[in-house]
Formats: C-alpha cells, sequence, structure tokens
C-alpha cells in the first residue's frame, strides 16, 4: 500500500541526496584543489551522476535489489523491465519508481566521493572507465549484501544509511587508488594549498543539509525513525565540529575554516550507519569520538602512509564510516531515544566486525583489479606536462576562472 | 618626469591614496601582485599539513610625477605605507621618457 506521506519525504530526500553530489561535493572538493583544477572536479562528479544513472537503470539497481541470493542480486529488473506504476516496493509503503530513484542517488555519491584521492592528475576517461566499473564490482554487491537482502542482511547487520556500503567502500577504495596513481607532482613538500577554502564551506553546507536526505530518508518512510535519525544527524556534525575546532584551536593557535567544515562531515560520516539506531546523546558522543578518530586518520594517512590521498577520502569517510559501523551496537545504548538491540552488544559488534572485515577486503582486493583493466583499457595517469598545465585545460579545453576582461 | 613604482601592503592602500590626495595628485594605478622580500612568505595550515606560501599578496602603485614633485610623492607614499614591520614594501623610482593624455593629445607634464 503506497502511503502519501512517506512517497513525499522520500521524493524530498532523494533530491536532497542528489544534491549532495550536484553540487555540494563538487564545491567541497573543488575548493580543495588548485584553481587550474577546478573545472575537472565539477565535471567528474557531473559525469560519474550521469553515468552511473544509465547503469543503475540498465543493470546494476537489478544487480543490488532484485532476487535473493546472498551474495549478488539477479537481472529480473534490469532496464527497470519490472517497475509497475502502482506498486509499492516490497516491504515499503513507497513506490518502486521512488525506491529506485533514492538508492539511485547513493550509487551515484559514492563513486564520486573516491574523485578525492586522485584529483589533479587522473585522466579523464580513466575516471569514467573506473566509476562504471567500481560500481559494477564493489558498491552493487556490498549494496545487496547488506541492504539488497544478501549476506550481511540475513546475519542482521547494522547499517542504517551506509557507513558500511557508502563510506567505507569509498575510503577503502580512495586509498588503493592513490597508492596505484602515485602521488601528486611535488607531494609532500611543494604540494600547493586550497585554492578557495570559501567553496569548501559551501559544498561541506550543502552536504550536511543533504544529508538530512541521505540518513533520514534511510528510514524509508516519514515519522519517528526519520525524525530521530536527522536529529542524531544534526547533532554529531555539530559535535565533530566543535572537536575540531578545538583541537586545531589548542594545536595551532588558530581554528580553521577547512578544519570546522572537514570536522563535520566526519562527524557526518560517522554517525551514518548509526543514525536510526541512536538516541541524541548517543549521536553526541558519536560526533565526539568520530571527530577526534577522523582528525587522527588524516594526520596518520598524510604523515604515515605516504599515500597521496589528496583530499582525505580515507581519513575522513572510510575511517568515519567504519568508526560508525563499528561503534553502533554500543551508542545505540546511550541514553534515551535509541533502539533495541536483537542480540547482545557485543555479539551484534562480532557481526558489524565481520561486515567491516570482509567489505573493506573486498573493497580493498577488486579496486586494485579495477584499476588493472583500466589502466590496460584507458591508460590512468595524464602527462607531466598535463598535470603541471592542469586537467581544465589540458583534458578539457576550458579554464575556471578569467580574470581580466 | 619620473615613474614612481611602490610595492606595498594591501591593507595601507587607503593611507597611501589618502596621502597622495591631500599633497594633489590626481592620478594612481594599482595593480594586485603577489611577491616576497625580506619577509619570505608565511606558512599556512590546511588539515593538519604544513604550506609555505612564498608570494604573498601585495598592491603594486604607479604614480607618473613631474621631477619637482617626486620628493612630496615618495614622502607621501612612505608615510601612508609605513607600519614599521616587516613586509611594508618598497619604492623604486625610474625616469619616464614620454607621456600621453588620450583624450586630448596632452604631452608630457600637461598629460599628467
Amino acid at each position: 500500500m503506497i502511503n502519501g506521506a512517506d512517497t513525499a519525504w522520500l521524493l524530498m530526500a532523494s533530491a536532497l541526496v542528489l544534491m549532495m553530489t550536484l553540487p555540494a561535493l563538487g564545491f567541497f572538493y573543488g575548493g580543495l584543489v588548485q584553481a587550474k583544477n577546478i573545472l575537472s572536479i565539477l565535471f567528474q562528479t557531473f559525469a560519474i551522476a550521469a553515468i552511473v544513472s544509465l547503469l543503475w537503470f540498465a543493470f546494476v539497481y537489478s544487480e543490488a535489489f532484485s532476487g535473493s541470493g546472498a551474495w549478488i542480486g539477479d537481472l529480473k529488473a534490469a532496464f527497470l523491465m519490472n517497475i509497475e506504476r502502482g506498486a509499492a516496493h516490497p516491504g515499503t509503503t513507497i513506490p518502486e519508481s521512488v525506491f529506485v530513484m533514492f538508492q539511485m542517488t547513493f550509487a551515484i555519491i559514492t563513486p564520486a566521493l573516491i574523485i578525492g584521492a586522485y584529483v589533479e592528475r587522473i585522466k579523464f576517461g580513466a575516471v569514467l572507465l573506473f566509476s562504471s566499473l567500481w560500481l559494477v564490482l564493489v558498491y552493487a554487491p556490498v549494496c545487496h549484501w547488506v541492504w539488497g537482502g544478501g549476506y550481511f542482511a540475513s546475519l542482521g547487520v547494522m547499517d542504517f544509511a551506509g557507513g558500511i556500503v557508502v563510506h567505507l567502500t569509498a575510503g577503502i577504495s580512495a586509498i588503493v587508488a592513490a597508492w596505484m596513481l602515485g602521488p601528486r607532482l611535488g607531494f609532500p613538500h611543494s604540494t600547493q594549498p586550497p585554492h578557495a577554502p570559501w567553496m569548501v564551506m559551501v559544498g561541506a553546507a550543502f552536504l550536511w543539509v543533504g544529508w538530512f536526505g541521505f540518513n533520514a530518508g534511510s528510514a524509508l518512510k516519514a515519522g519517528s525513525d526519520a525524525g530521530m535519525a536527522m536529529l542524531a544527524t544534526h547533532l554529531a556534525a555539530a559535535t565533530a565540529t566543535c572537536v575540531w575546532i578545538t583541537i586545531e584551536w589548542i594545536k595551532y593557535g588558530k581554528p580553521s575554516l577547512v578544519g570546522a567544515v572537514t570536522g563535520a562531515v566526519a562527524g557526518l560520516a560517522t554517525i551514518t550507519p548509526a543514525s536510526g539506531y541512536v538516541g541524541p546523546v548517543g549521536a553526541v558522543c558519536l560526533g565526539l569520538i568520530g571527530g577526534a578518530v577522523c582528525y587522527g586518520a588524516v594526520w596518520v594517512v598524510k604523515r604515515g602512509f605516504k599515500v597521496d590521498d589528496a583530499l582525505d577520502v580515507l581519513g575522513v569517510h572510510g575511517v568515519g564510516g567504519a568508526l560508525g559501523s563499528l561503534l553502533v551496537p554500543f551508542v545505540a545504548l546511550i541514553g534515551p531515544g535509541g533502539v533495541a538491540l536483537a542480540r547482545s552488544p557485543l555479539a551484534q559488534f562480532a557481526v558489524q566486525g565481520q561486515a567491516v572485515i570482509v567489505v573493506g577486503l573486498w573493497s580493498l582486493a577488486v579496486t586494485f583489479v579495477i584499476i588493472r583493466v583500466v589502466k590496460a583499457a584507458a591508460g590512468w595517469r595524464i602527462g607531466r606536462e598535463s598535470e603541471i598545465q592542469g586537467l581544465d585545460f589540458s583534458s578539457h579545453g576550458e579554464t575556471g576562472y578569467h580574470t581580466a576582461g | 618626469m619620473k615613474l614612481v613604482i611602490a610595492i606595498i601592503q594591501p591593507h595601507r592602500l587607503d593611507a597611501v591614496r589618502d596621502a597622495l590626495q591631500g599633497i594633489g595628485i590626481q592620478g594612481l594605478t594599482v595593480t594586485e601582485v603577489r611577491g616576497y622580500g625580506r619577509q619570505k612568505g608565511h606558512k599556512e595550515v590546511y588539515r593538519g599539513a604544513e604550506y609555505t606560501i612564498s608570494f604573498i599578496p601585495k598592491l603594486k602603485l604607479e604614480v607618473a610625477v613631474a621631477d619637482e614633485r617626486l620628493e612630496a610623492v615618495m614622502d607621501a607614499i612612505g608615510k601612508g605605507a609605513h607600519t614599521g614591520k616587516i613586509g611594508d614594501g618598497k619604492i623604486f623610482v625610474v625616469d619616464l621618457a614620454a607621456a600621453v593624455r588620450v583624450r586630448t593629445g596632452e604631452r608630457d607634464n600637461d598629460a599628467l
């Protein structure tokens, strides 16, 4: 039975989540790169949105959400041939069309998150081929395992809005991509600072608002679960923002805008898997932990790994998503408003841990293979001259900022 | 005629303009430039990574003056731009071979 209120909220939520990619992620990442690469970031997010949408329609939605296999869906919903105008998606009160659309916006943003690892030095064709293969071979299977009735769904894993499906997969694959691509010229000593910190804030602000659709929409209906998810999401983001401001203030004597908004995104990534399960106090606790741990993770990846994950996809998204996923069974119990667990916290933690490890390893291994294929088929890294010139002109024949006239 | 070229701190522009207007100088051209002198650059920190900004924003002023006004102009710019801190900038003077006011065709000192 289709419910009007539920449908209205999910229509709205789908629009909010698409906004997280177009334009939020473009601004968030675009402000962090050099001026000569701004258009390449905006273009990569835009192109990924278009290509993923068509693949989702063609067979990836079916691969993720059709059928009851433990590891992979079937092709019965390929080209959305199963869609009926009046039918609700099984187990929900929203139309199939709205469910397809809502999940599509998640499939769009996940490969787009990986952009942060390979900015300023990758071939445009490689971005498109990599994102397509990654959607088919990493995102869709994991989505099926966790949300599509697959193996981890049957174990009762708790990933409300994509700590595992979205942020962990993107974060792990990002570090693999950055490692296989090599660092930007001059890394780490003479890389250039963000060209437009204000734009990073605009992107993060759109992300924050869009995240209400992401997390509260994942209730798949309007009502108390959606309401509590929105409240938890907001509080975690606010808390992690304050954490980053505090750490930077103490450490450098000056809190930075880029740091504060990065903290917000770290808090949002961390609360994502827990957003539908925790109450307000649990959300603040998770924001505290997520903010502090992600700050440390960004530091460790930059200084320790010596891999140029340029915009900290692993440190912010991968670590935040994994951390939130592992802590769900504990933070759900803190304060009022959380959900009752189906089993003991430690037993649930074991399930969460198993999902994080398996999904992490799958993302790592499959991304490695995909990149070998992309390298052979489409090339991978642009030439030195093109990198110095900037991707905007060398890849797209355009210039982001015409300063005179 | 002389061309006075001054590199100053961006936030001293208003003071320099006021000083020049105070001695009756009518024209001034300003360009946003980046560079470094003894001040070297400065450091900025983004997400825990330190970046050395070696070229920092400055303003370049250009004023064409008659020879007899040179000292007054250098004095006005120097006073307006001065803070006493490293990075206040420099004033250069070069000989100016000719000047034309485009609207009227006036030449040299009449064009200033």
